[in-house]
């Protein structure tokens, strides 16, 4: 076994995800590759229901996952793309985190956009200049409508 | 602006550093070679020199041990001290973690710990570290001399053994001597472990003992002790009252309940000694910590750390223990390595099973195994999953395997990697037919 495959089934099987987080595995042989669905039950974002790719490669843990939103989203931290902004997965992984430190990671994100770090500059923009603006617009982002000509994806919990 | 110091504070201690006799009674020991000094040490200015400026100790822990041994080191002339601890200070620490006060009641141990030492013992620099050790690489480990554990977690114990195993592996220049110290109660171990040369940490994991328990038919039918009596009314009495209800041992009035029954019981039988805190305490697996048991052991380990440092007197070969319930004793002995230590060890480990063995067979054997210390493992092969508990996709996925025969799950292959969240490393196991 590769020492990718041996980290990746020591964080899988230790994780302790809050009821807000499930991983998904369209197939349970393919550890490396799955989904996380997010359900934020408190802030701007409750109510939606978000889900993200984890593809991890084979220098993991010297490189961190790579992980992307499926969906397209109005948040300050993802572009249109479903790229996501977060600092340990990029400048400030270490080897020494984990799965569980990216999901949480994320989960933060929802409860606490964060501004001064943008990917959707636009997103950004408003939460910062008008808080009840924005979150006007995620919740009529998340119910499939149209923020500043830009359509977004219906993501409501069913 | 220029801040007055009160009491001539500046002078005094700079008279106070410049003290050669600050360090007369250890200078005994550094200055002239002893009976058994091993006949490399040199001795005298530049061995000082380099306890006092030159090296640099870990302390991990900064609780009932920590203290002790921080305040040992202080005063031994290590100058360059770091201390890591994750916890922060509770009331009921202060009768015995002395670096501590009231008003310090929330605050981080480590940081508390680094100031009041630095406060009382002028000179000394203490770095702390409030976080978890695990969270540390292995680049930050590498900048010390020593590492000196006072710890109460034995997932600890296992994870610092085995990063200071896999750093001597692999550059014998990073080779760490660990001093460990543990304290239970009246017993206590210090020993020396250089990893990759002694036996290390995970070689004795089968000494652990596992906690106390008592024959279900003396707590039954023949009670001759006050715990007898309280496991009574715990173990037995508990499920047949109030059936589904778990017992919350946290719940003052689930323990008032098994007070007064094995109160009754007691009675009965005419033992004594049955008390409302006796039977927190055995219901919880409670463990007084007991502040002399904790300096005894932190003298012998810093007393270690002295001979390693110096080479002024030869070091414990490797493991003592300490037992203070009926006298004082102590005992001293080798402990060997194992050479299939999944640490250190070079062997791999095998396992014999039987052909008619299914999965979950085999995993109950692991499970039993006073040498792994596990609970919850994951198997895999060089194929994927075997059988994993979590995360539910793939436990789903790999559930039924638990019926299935191991002889047909691993074909032409013998090789069974385990992981364990108990466990410091991945192991291999072999498997062989009987």
């Amino acid at each position: 076994m590769t020492a990718a495959q041996l980290r990746v089934q020591k964080d899988l099987t230790e994780l302790e995800l809050p009821t807000t987080m499930t991983t998904h595995f369209p197939d349970p042989a393919d550890v490396l590759n799955f989904t996380l669905t997010i359900t934020p039950d408190e802030g701007i974002y409750k109510g939606g229901e978000f889900k993200f790719t984890f593809a991890i490669n084979a220098n993991y843990p010297h490189e961190p996952p790579k992980v992307r939103c499926t969906q397209k989203i109005y948040h300050p931290n993802l572009d249109l793309e479903g790229n996501v902004c977060l600092n340990i997965l990029r400048e400030d992984w270490k080897p020494v985190l984990n799965l569980s430190s990216v999901m949480i990671g994320i989960q933060y994100l929802f409860l606490e956009p964060n501004p001064d770090d943008p990917l959707n500059k636009d997103a950004a923009e408003d939460l910062r200049r008008n808080r009840d603006g924005f979150v006007q617009n995620v919740k009529t982002s998340m119910r499939g409508g149209t923020v500043r000509g830009e359509s977004f994806d219906r993501v409501l919990k069913a | 602006m220029t801040t007055a110091v009160s009491n001539g504070g500046p002078s005094k201690l700079t008279s106070y550093l410049a003290d050669e006799t600050r360090f007369a009674h250890i200078d005994k020991v550094l200055d002239r070679r002893g009976p058994w000094t091993d006949e490399r040490f040199i001795g005298g200015q530049e061995t000082k020199d380099f306890l006092r400026t030159q090296s640099k100790i870990l302390v991990i822990g900064a609780g009932g041990l920590g203290c002790e041994i921080l305040q040992n080191l202080a005063l031994s002339g290590f100058n360059d001290i770091h201390v890591i601890d994750m916890d922060t200070i509770d009331i009921s620490n202060l009768n015995r973690q002395f670096l501590f006060r009231e008003a310090d009641v929330g605050k981080s141990k480590a940081l508390c710990a680094a100031e009041f030492v630095m406060k009382r013992v002028p000179g000394v620099k203490v770095t702390p570290y409030h976080g978890k050790i695990q969270d540390h690489p292995q680049s930050f480990y590498a900048q010390f001399n020593i590492v000196v554990a006072g710890l109460d977690s034995i997932s600890a114990r296992r994870w610092i053994n085995a990063t200071l195993v896999q750093m001597a592996q692999d550059d014998e220049e990073n080779l760490k001597p660990l001093i460990d110290g543990g304290t239970e109660g009246f017993k206590g171990q210090a020993r020396v472990i250089l990893p990759t040369v002694t036996s290390c940490y995970e070689c004795s994991i089968d000494m652990l003992t596992p906690p106390t328990a008592f024959p279900i038919c003396t707590i039954a039918n023949t009670p001759r002790l006050p715990e007898h009596c309280i496991e009574w009314a715990s173990v037995l009495e508990w499920p047949k009252v109030f059936k589904d209800k778990k017992l919350d041992t946290d719940d003052p009035d689930h323990i008032e309940w098994l007070y007064r029954q094995a109160s009754a019981r007691a009675a009965q039988f005419k033992i004594e000694g049955v008390t409302w805190a006796l039977t927190q305490g055995v219901v919880k697996n409670i463990i007084p910590a007991i502040a002399s048991t904790n300096a005894i052991i932190a003298a012998s380990c810093c007393n270690e750390a002295l001979k390693i440092a110096t080479a002024c007197a030869p070091f414990l070969n490797n493991y003592m223990m300490y037992v203070g319930n009926d006298s004082v004793y102590t005992y001293t002995f080798e402990h060997e390595k194992r050479p299939e230590c999944p640490v250190c060890g070079g062997e791999s480990l095998t396992a014999d099973v039987g052909r008619d063995w299914t999965l979950e067979k085999f995993i109950d054997s692991l499970i039993a195994r006073q040498d792994l210390q596990i609970t919850r493992p994951s198997l895999s092969t060089s194929r994927g999953a075997l059988y994993w508990p979590s995360p539910p996709d793939v436990h789903e996925a790999t559930k039924p395997n638990l019926e299935k025969l191991l002889l047909d799950l691993l074909g032409e292959e013998d090789g069974i990697t385990v992981l364990d969240p108990a466990l410091p490393v991945s192991l291999s196991i072999t498997v062989n037919y009987v």
